[in-house]
């Protein structure tokens, strides 16, 4: 068994869903659909990759989908977000439009930055989601004053603040973990430990591969939790939530996780043995688990199920055709949106 | 319709590849997510993964084949009922065009200054029989910060030492029992994280004014200024921007050595969505400040210890604003321009002074705006004076006085008598020792060599 695996299941420290009362139907295909929007969304994206029609850097989130749809589930309105280069998923999540998304991968007028972004800067103000930042760890000291405003106005928002297993060893991490406690603000981190940067695992990386301890000097609570189950996330995701918005100070969730793809498109991941890959892919896919879980409760048919199916790939389709057909960005944007 | 599927570009460089096996045989089911092909390139194998469901109808590149170009068909893939002689789908989206090519401005301005220069703002009027208060830099810049936190509850400040300890060159005096620790924050030392919750709270629409306790320490942060602060209003299409002041001293103090004295006007005036201002005077200090503060973009606000203490009259108004982006002709002449800033000014207004006593008159133009560059102001004097020296604390490589010598060969290149001068600081980290850092400075005496030089006397 792979190792990654194997330490999983065996860490009874790991946090897996049993606190609050079991999803009901409604809870339960919502996650089924926002998670399987992602999945297909961002099968998609490789696909117009592969098209040569997205270029650059592309880093797809297959495989993770459950760790943001169950934070999402988890906040209220008003709440932000803010995450790396790895957030077509996290801007799904959102609420951000799939074709809007799209476009913007695809360098057209349409997408959310007008196509001047690309897939690893994107925003939208309106569903408090604030990037979509390329600089591993800076999005962690933005995200800590994005909530210092909410604290500043007293406005009861929490932040949700997400980077990686690599991003958890910049210095500018700490940095703000300690002025999150000290000035108690209203964040949550999230470490999606998906065991590796780039072609570097965690345990070659870091000296303490434990990410929940990770705020530990600085008195911050964390907690190791299945990321591959989005019930797991959920309910971990409301506790910190609630810490976090209670005037408690920051709280850490170390979600782990996996990637399926490579860190990018043309990433072969050497780095890994294909059982290891197989292995999650077969016994842990967070869209699977819950897929069953609604088979087995009959909380919905076959039927009802096949019907979302085509429904998400219906959105997926029609983003893939408008980011195709979207006219690129006017000229003129060259040289608009540098000042305001 | 049974779905094409194409040789895959795997990187953002590669146009064809080798299809070096089939893992699915015609006939097989496939998922989505299934790998079916594996693929080399130059750099690597990768695997090519089904994106739709179906049956592998037919294969159409065997394994083996070498140089595939990205987007030929390599197989089919047939939905329920349907069989490889059906036509297949185009829904193959169309590559996408060539990149746009930057355009010039639209009066075809020269690519290094991109948008042709806008007109300047209007300096604010100072009515007749205002009163002038003397006031030091220092206070005029407290009293800035004051105005602007009574006017607005958005703005803040932050830094080392702010507030209980009342600035660590005093420029916060008085704030923190003003406007109380929610407004006034002490920050621990840490530069790069506090110099992004700036830019984070800037993000919500707060105002962060963030003090370094002098620039050399902005290096820490300077990621986030330039990467976040900068650029993330382009990066959004506009909707994402801060408002916010890094200040701060900058420059060399005395007798501090090299990591304690730099100036960082170059630096920051080479990026796009920063403004960077830079005052002599404590009326300039007030104003540009309350300027920058109400601005909706980042402004690095470059101040300068040894100018705190002087004293200059300042305005007794309400509301003092000076225009970001406007110079201003400090003493007007006719036979040589000379453009300074901050604590360059102290040396060209001696120098000014020196040459007049020779009969050269010089116009000194104290920039006060670093970017973006009052080029007409700049302009103006050349045509009339024919002669330019630039007068800069910073290095000579690529400092700001190389690209105010290369935009007026660009804009006024005919109305030159004599090649542009820089004076600038030595090409060296500062020494300690006092003799050495004293050569290692601007001074009067090589503004005004340079000016003779220029005007041939
Ligand atoms: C400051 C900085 N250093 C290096 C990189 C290059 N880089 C991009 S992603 C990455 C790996 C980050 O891994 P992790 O934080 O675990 O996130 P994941 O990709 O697994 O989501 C690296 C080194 C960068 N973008 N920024
Ligand atoms: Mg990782």
């Amino acid at each position: 068994m792979p190792a990654a695996a194997k330490a999983d299941k065996a860490d009874k420290s790991v946090s897996r869903a049993t606190k609050t009362a079991a999803w009901g139907k409604e809870q339960e295909l919502k996650a089924y659909r926002e998670m399987l929007l992602i999945r297909r969304f961002e099968e998609k994206a490789g696909q117009l990759y592969g098209m040569g029609l997205i270029g650059g850097f592309c880093h797809l989130y297959i495989g993770q989908e459950a760790v943001v749809v169950g934070m999402q589930m988890a906040l209220k309105d008003g709440d932000q977000v803010i995450t790396a280069y790895r957030d077509h998923g996290h801007m799904l999540a959102c609420g951000m439009e799939a074709n809007g998304v799209m476009a913007e991968l695809t360098g057209r007028r349409g997408g959310y930055s007008k196509g001047k972004g690309g897939s690893m800067h994107m925003f939208s103000v309106e569903k408090n989601f604030f990037g979509g930042h390329g600089i591993v760890g800076a999005q962690v000291s933005l995200g800590t004053g994005i909530a210092f405003a909410n604290r500043y106005r007293d406005n009861g928002n929490v932040c949700l603040t997400y980077f990686g297993d690599g991003a958890s060893n910049q210095g500018q991490v700490y940095e703000s973990f300690n002025m999150a406690e000290l000035w108690k603000l209203p964040v949550v981190y999230i470490i999606e430990n998906n065991k590796y940067a780039m072609g570097t695992s965690v345990d070659r990386s870091s000296a303490l591969t434990d990410f929940s301890k990770r705020g530990a000097s600085f008195n911050i609570p964390g907690e190791k939790v299945d990321g591959m189950d989005v019930r797991a996330v959920y309910d971990a995701g409301l506790k910190a939530v609630e810490y976090a918005r209670t005037g408690n100070g920051p709280f850490i969730l170390e979600m782990q996780t996996y990637r399926y793809r490579g860190h990018s498109m043309s990433d072969p991941a050497k780095y890994r043995s294909k059982d290891e890959v197989d292995k999650m892919r077969t016994e842990r896919d967070p869209i699977e688990r819950v897929r069953n879980r609604i088979l087995e409760r009959k909380l919905a048919s076959e039927d009802e199920i096949k019907k979302i199916d085509a429904e998400i790939r219906g959105i997926v389709n029609e983003s893939a055709e408008f980011a195709t057909n979207d006219p690129e960005p006017d000229v003129s944007e060259l040289y608009t949106d540098v000042l305001r | 319709m049974p779905i094409e599927v194409l040789m895959p570009a795997l990187s953002p460089t590669m146009e064809k590849g080798n299809l070096a096996k089939w893992l699915k045989a015609e006939g097989d089911d496939v998922k989505a997510g299934d790998v079916i092909a594996e693929i080399e390139t130059d750099k690597a194998t990768m695997e090519v993964e089904a994106v739709d469901e179906g049956k592998l109808g037919k294969i159409l590149v065997p394994e083996g084949t070498q140089d595939v170009a990205v987007n030929t068909p390599i197989a089919l893939i047939l939905g329920e009922g349907e069989s490889a002689s059906d036509a297949p789908a185009k829904s193959a989206p169309k590559k996408t065009d060539s990149p746009a090519k930057p355009v010039a401005g639209e009066d075809g301005a020269a690519a290094s200054t991109g948008k042709p220069a806008e007109a300047a703002p209007e300096e604010m009027d100072v009515p007749e029989g205002t009163e002038m208060v003397a006031t030091t830099v220092r206070e005029a810049l407290r009293d800035a910060m004051a105005e602007e936190m009574r006017r607005d509850p958005d703005v803040f400040v932050m830094g080392e030492e702010v507030a209980e300890y009342q600035g660590a060159y005093k420029i916060t005096q008085g704030l923190l029992q003003e406007f109380g620790a929610r407004r006034v924050i002490d920050t621990p030392i840490t530069e790069h994280g506090f110099a992004g919750v700036g830019v984070g709270a800037g993000f919500t629409g707060l105002k962060p004014i963030v003090e370094f306790m002098t620039f050399n320490f902005s290096m820490q942060a300077i990621d986030q200024i330039v990467n976040s602060a900068a650029k993330t209003l382009y990066m959004s299409g506009g909707q994402v921007g801060c408002s916010i002041v890094f200040r701060g001293p900058n420059g060399a103090a005395a007798r501090v050595a090299a990591q304690h004295s730099q100036d960082f006007a170059s630096w920051y005036a080479h990026i796009p969505g920063l403004k960077v201002v830079s005052p002599y005077t404590a009326a300039d200090a007030k104003g540009l400040l309350k300027s920058a503060i109400r601005d909706p973009n980042p402004v690095v606000f470059l101040e300068n210890e040894i100018l705190y203490g002087k004293t200059f009259p300042v305005p007794k108004l309400d509301d003092y604003l000076v225009p970001i982006g406007k110079a201003k002709i400090a003493r007007p002449g006719k036979d040589v321009t000379i453009v300074a800033w901050s604590i360059g000014m102290t040396w060209a207004l001696e120098a000014a002074e020196e040459l007049a006593k020779k009969h050269i008159f010089a116009e000194v133009i104290d920039l006060r705006t670093i970017r973006p560059l009052d080029m007409q102001t700049i302009i103006e004097s050349v045509k009339k004076t024919g002669r330019c020296v630039t007068v800069e604390e910073g290095w000579p490589q690529f400092g700001v006085g190389s690209e105010i010598a290369a935009r007026i060969m660009d804009e006024a290149f005919d109305y030159l008598d004599a090649p542009v001068r820089r004076v600038t600081g030595e090409d060296v980290p500062m020494p300690y020792a006092a003799n050495l850092e004293k050569l290692a400075l601007p001074t009067a005496a090589k503004v005004i060599e340079a000016a003779r030089a220029v005007t041939y006397r």
